[in-house]
């Protein structure tokens, strides 16, 4: 790093070590930010659209991880890069927020930034780029929601619902049979949603998955399934119209949490304290019995003796359950979660229809299905698939239709996909742009031309020209003033995405366009770059 | 380059041609490494371990190749992974799924070559593989009805199985075990009640199925060596010190007189359990954990044999071939229910004594007794005979048989074909290519065999071009054979399972432009 000398020629130190330190300034620090930001969005361009390719990455442990999910990939990479940092916790908060469109968002964002290198070249300071980036979006978003349209759907229609979870899962590995998993999707949101509230509470769904099979095995469950099995291998594989009680104590001898001692002095008192516990472990078992339940679930574990005086008064009994899955189970079931033997009663009891152990291949692997469930507002998805990594894209890929579908649900204006909805708010951009004096037009005109990046990489991904393809469509929205002309990805013969049934959410699109404007701005602010030397 | 390094050091990126490239050679490699295995001439391979000892693991089964392989390419790891779940899954069919995932690579590499875009070929490999089951499915023969002729059809299966392993020269004779033993599981696919004991010495013929059940153990000494009409009482209890549970209890005594009044009272305690236990009216306690030498005693006292220390899966067969629960308390003798058998007695199998349970009520569970030369022949012969007791267990579930020796394979490639000729646009293509993946297997088969392939497959599409065909590669004639009259059957279900999953993976290596390595993680230099 540069020093500067005073008149006596010692030099000024103000950082500390500072002759270790490399420092980027002005417009080579804008640069480098920039360029760091592109090689992020590079690396996901061609993850983008239906016909995008997925990235394969080997975590330092040696797994294999295969995807096309933009914020796992990123997630995955271990970058070092400061920026690219910042670009990978963009596509993170559009996966917390919105659960979709996260590689959108950064190809988007790195569009952007590719503009704005080419404004700085012109001489144009980055913060008059920054605040006509600012304008530029809320134009953008708000042109967005002009173009919406608000779509009905009902418990017993679901059929809109089912098309947008379709455009999401068709960019992924699982687009094979994308039909049956967005009904899978949409079901397991309607199961738990809350139609009044327009809430839905994803963690009443359970994504649980078994390698094996084939993807079309994958079923919808209303109830749960556990990865456990009876703590007995003799107890009943199923029980029907189950009352369940659901503990959190160990069917052991209890232990206080204040510290004690207790002394054996005497034979008499060896000889007590066995009754006592053999009467301890007695009045458990009873005590479930009596108040009726037919099936324990337990949290703990279970010593021999109550394990084989369960079985003996014919209480099927499962132990060691997560207490994730003992919530749930609670939910499902509608019973509650009990602390103590004493406070079971009789209306604490959970109820299912039928509880039944699967088991599956040729190993020893069994599961445990709770269905049929007095309160069925918790639904497990279950996976099938031919091998580990495709189970986990599968998992990922589900996630991602959950959460739009759960979005849709929220707030039901969709637009339309296919790079439709960037193309139309680039002309609405591009056009409100001459209104504007100063040098902001500048910036306002290079976001428009950002926007057109998306479906441009839609195209190539697609192995369409892009150039051809988006200035045609784009001329044909334009002629005909009609916002729903995209890419035709898919080869259908029209480039009408209304006609195609390619919806994305609102919220969604709207969510990309701030949040990569938000990060731009702040990859533009940054003037100055200071890194402690590698040691 | 002004681009700032985005990843760690030491970490990887491959990009677009050179990614794609590396996991078609990596995939590939694991195909070609296991390719010799395959069918009835197939050769073994031997694997020593790196860890102390080198053990050494002769094999032909391509998912235990394949567990011991350090592998660094990441497609290759997608490979293995789908042999060990096709190995979960149905048992058998590990080296076709692999070897047919690296052809279906195979194929879409030279594709991809000729500028197909991978999304073409993966949707034209769908369409196939989709064709593909659809003509299996057409031509399969279920024999359910027919008792006769589905244990026919079992056993068939069960001989081609093992044709390709080390038990192919006795294969009638443990074809015949292998069907014997999963009928008696009566359609569960719960192996775990099939119990298999490895005894040096003897040879590969003198193995046996046993009706009853062996349990490696010995009886304890001065208690009885043959117990007829036997009742048994299989426990999970401490019969070492019966420790008290209750938390925070601990002896605490204040001179040497009450050391020993204690130790006598926890000697009653001891004493008064067995009493409850002998109470039963049992002949025989099989116990999971230690029984001390003092109870012991006790149980030889009173005439009972007593078995220490059988280990979880052995009572929980034990307990279900005899029919008696698993108990730990022992407070309600009448309502405890008991297992019964015939005779028990102590057999010896070469050098070593164990344990025989005959004449049992439930016939579920049984015992296969292996015998042969090494410990090696031993081990490969649990698998062969593992891989199937699978395909059985699984056959016994989805009676839907298909012949083998190449002949599923010859179906599917024509009807593949034909869809090919149908379907317009550069699709075709990877449907073709399909179609040649699928020759390629039989052509592996004769290749191994030492046949012409190429004249062999050629006479084979030719039969197959007729309507009706049951033509395959018969190996040991080194020609064009009727697989109905040789005999030669595979399941329905490992096809179709091999089919699904290596379309499935070539799929997902297809899909992958990039391939990002982080680096890997220091271990501590402890060593």
């Amino acid at each position: 790093m540069a020093l500067a000398f005073d008149e006596y020629g010692r030099p000024f130190i103000i950082l500390k070590e500072q002759e270790q330190k490399a420092r980027l300034r002005g417009l080579e620090a804008q640069k480098g930010n920039i360029s760091a930001g592109k090689a992020v969005a590079r690396i996901l361009r061609t993850s983008l659209g239906p016909k995008g390719m997925d990235k394969m990455l080997q975590s330092p442990d040696g797994d294999v991880i295969v995807t096309n999910d933009g914020a796992t990939i990123l997630e995955q990479m271990d970058v070092d890069n400061q920026i690219a940092k910042l670009m990978v916790e963009l596509s993170r908060s559009q996966d917390y927020e919105i659960g979709d469109g996260t590689t959108g968002v950064v190809v988007l964002a790195g569009a952007l930034l590719e503009q704005a290198e080419k404004l700085l070249e012109r001489g144009i300071h980055p913060i008059r780029i920054a605040e006509g980036y600012e304008m530029a979006s809320r134009l953008a978003v708000d042109h967005l929601e002009h173009i919406s349209q608000n779509f009905e759907f009902s418990v017993t229609n679901i059929e809109p619902l089912v098309q947008t979870c379709m455009t999401t899962l068709s960019s992924k590995i699982v687009n094979r049979c994308k039909r049956a998993l967005a009904e899978i999707a949409v079901k397991a949101v309607l199961a738990v949603a809350d139609l009044e509230r327009k809430d839905v509470n994803l963690e009443l769904i359970k994504v649980e998955g078994k390698v094996g099979g084939k993807l079309e095995d994958t079923e919808l469950i209303y109830g749960i399934v556990v990865d456990k099995d009876m703590s007995h291998p003799q107890m009943p594989k199923r029980i029907e119209e189950a009352k369940i009680a659901i503990l959190t104590c160990p069917f052991e001898p209890p232990k206080p949490k204040t510290k004690h001692k207790i002394d054996i002095d005497t034979v008499e008192k060896f000889q007590t304290l066995r009754q006592q516990e053999q009467k301890y472990f007695d009045d458990m078992v009873q005590k479930c019995k009596d108040v009726g339940a037919t099936l324990v679930i337990c949290q703990w574990g279970f010593d021999d003796e109550a394990n084989h005086l369960l079985m003996h008064r014919n209480l099927p009994a499962v132990r060691w359950v997560g207490g994730v899955e003992l919530e749930l189970i609670a939910i499902a079931t509608g019973g509650r979660i009990v602390p103590r033997f004493l406070d079971l009663t009789a209306e604490k009891l959970g109820k299912a229809g039928l509880v039944r152990e699967k088991s599956f291949g040729t190993t020893k692997d069994r599961m445990l299905y709770i269905e049929h469930c007095a309160n069925s507002r918790a639904v497990t998805i279950f996976i099938r698939g031919g091998n580990k990594m495709m189970i986990d894209e599968t998992k990922r890929s589900l996630h991602d239709a959950l959460c739009v579908a759960r979005n849709l649900i929220r707030n039901n204006s969709i637009v339309y996909g296919g790079g439709s909805a960037e193309l139309s708010c680039s002309i609405s951009v591009e056009a409100a742009a001459d209104k504007y004096p100063g040098v902001e037009q500048y910036a306002i005109r290079s976001f428009a031309e950002a926007l057109d990046f998306i479906p441009m990489a839609l195209a190539e991904n697609c192995g369409l020209s892009p150039i051809d393809t988006v200035t045609a469509v784009k001329s044909q929205q334009i002629k005909e003033n009609n916002p729903f002309y995209g890419i035709d990805c898919n080869d259908v013969g029209t480039n009408n995405m209304k006609e195609q049934n390619v919806f994305e959410t609102l919220i969604g699109k709207q969510q990309q366009i701030l949040l990569a404007t938000q990060v731009v701005k702040m990859i533009l602010k940054i003037d100055d770059v200071i890194t402690p030397s590698a040691y | 380059m002004a681009a700032a390094r985005l990843l760690k050091d030491e970490a990887t990126e491959e990009k677009g041609d050179r990614a794609r490239m590396a996991s078609f050679i990596g995939a590939m490699a694991i195909a070609d490494l296991v390719k010799t295995t395959l069918g009835p001439k197939g050769m073994d391979k031997i694997l020593q371990s790196t860890g102390r000892g080198r053990n050494v693991t002769v094999t032909n089964d391509g998912a235990t190749i394949l567990k011991s392989l350090h592998i660094d390419n990441p497609a290759a790891k997608v490979l293995v992974d789908i042999s060990k779940v096709q190995d979960d899954e149905v048992g058998d069919g590990t080296t076709s799924v692999v070897v047919l995932a690296g052809e279906l690579l195979r194929e879409a590499e030279k594709l991809v070559n000729q500028k197909i875009h991978p999304m073409t070929i993966i949707a034209g490999y769908r369409m196939a593989a989709e064709c593909a089951r659809n003509a299996l499915l057409l031509k399969v023969k279920d024999n359910k009805q027919d008792p006769d002729k589905f244990k026919s059809d079992l056993m068939k299966i069960a001989m081609t199985t093992l044709s390709s392993k080390i038990l192919s020269q006795d294969k009638e004779h443990f074809a015949k075990l292998a069907v014997d033993a999963v009928l008696r599981l009566k359609g569960s696919t719960n192996l775990e009640s099939i119990q298999i004991i490895k005894k040096a010495g003897g040879s590969l013929k003198d193995s046996f199925l046993d009706e009853g059940f062996i349990l490696d153990k010995k009886i304890g000494i001065g208690q009885p060596k043959r117990i007829e009409n036997a009742k048994i009482l299989v426990a999970n209890t401490a019969m070492d010190t019966d420790k008290v549970k209750i938390y925070g209890a601990r002896v605490r005594v204040d001179s040497m007189a009450r050391v020993a009044e204690i130790e006598v009272a926890e000697k009653e305690k001891m004493k008064q359990k067995v009493q409850k236990i002998i109470a039963h009216g049992i002949n025989c306690f099989v116990n999971r954990q230690l029984i001390y030498n003092f109870p012991e005693e006790l149980f030889a006292d009173a005439g009972i044999l007593a078995i220490e220390h059988a280990d979880f899966d052995g009572i929980e067969r034990l307990a279900l071939v005899t029919g008696g629960e698993i108990a730990s308390t022992f407070d309600n003798p009448e309502s405890v229910k008991l297992g019964h058998c015939k005779l028990i007695e102590e057999i010896m199998i070469g050098e070593d004594r164990l344990i025989h349970f005959s004449g049992v009520e439930m016939g579920q569970a049984c015992t296969v007794v292996l015998r042969g030369a090494s410990s090696h022949v031993l081990d490969e012969a649990e698998r062969s005979l593992h891989d199937a007791l699978c395909v059985l267990s699984q056959t016994v579930n989805d009676s839907r048989v298909l012949l083998g020796g190449g002949w599923p394979e010859m179906t599917m490639a024509k009807e593949v074909d034909e869809l090919a000729r149908k379907t317009p646009g550069k699709k075709s293509h990877a449907i073709e290519a399909f179609s040649r993946s699928l020759q390629a297997i039989p052509t592996i088969i004769s290749d191994n065999a030492g046949l012409d392939s190429a004249e062999l497959i050629s006479q084979l599409r030719a039969e197959h071009h007729k309507d009706t065909t049951n033509a395959g590669i018969d190996v040991i004639s080194g020609g064009v054979g009727d697989m109905d009259k040789l005999g030669i059957s595979e399941s329905f279900k490992v096809k179709q399972a091999v089919l699904l999953s290596a379309t499935e993976a070539a799929e997902m290596i297809l899909r992958v432009d990039e391939i990002i390595t982080c680096a890997p993680r220091k271990r501590e230099d402890r060593m």
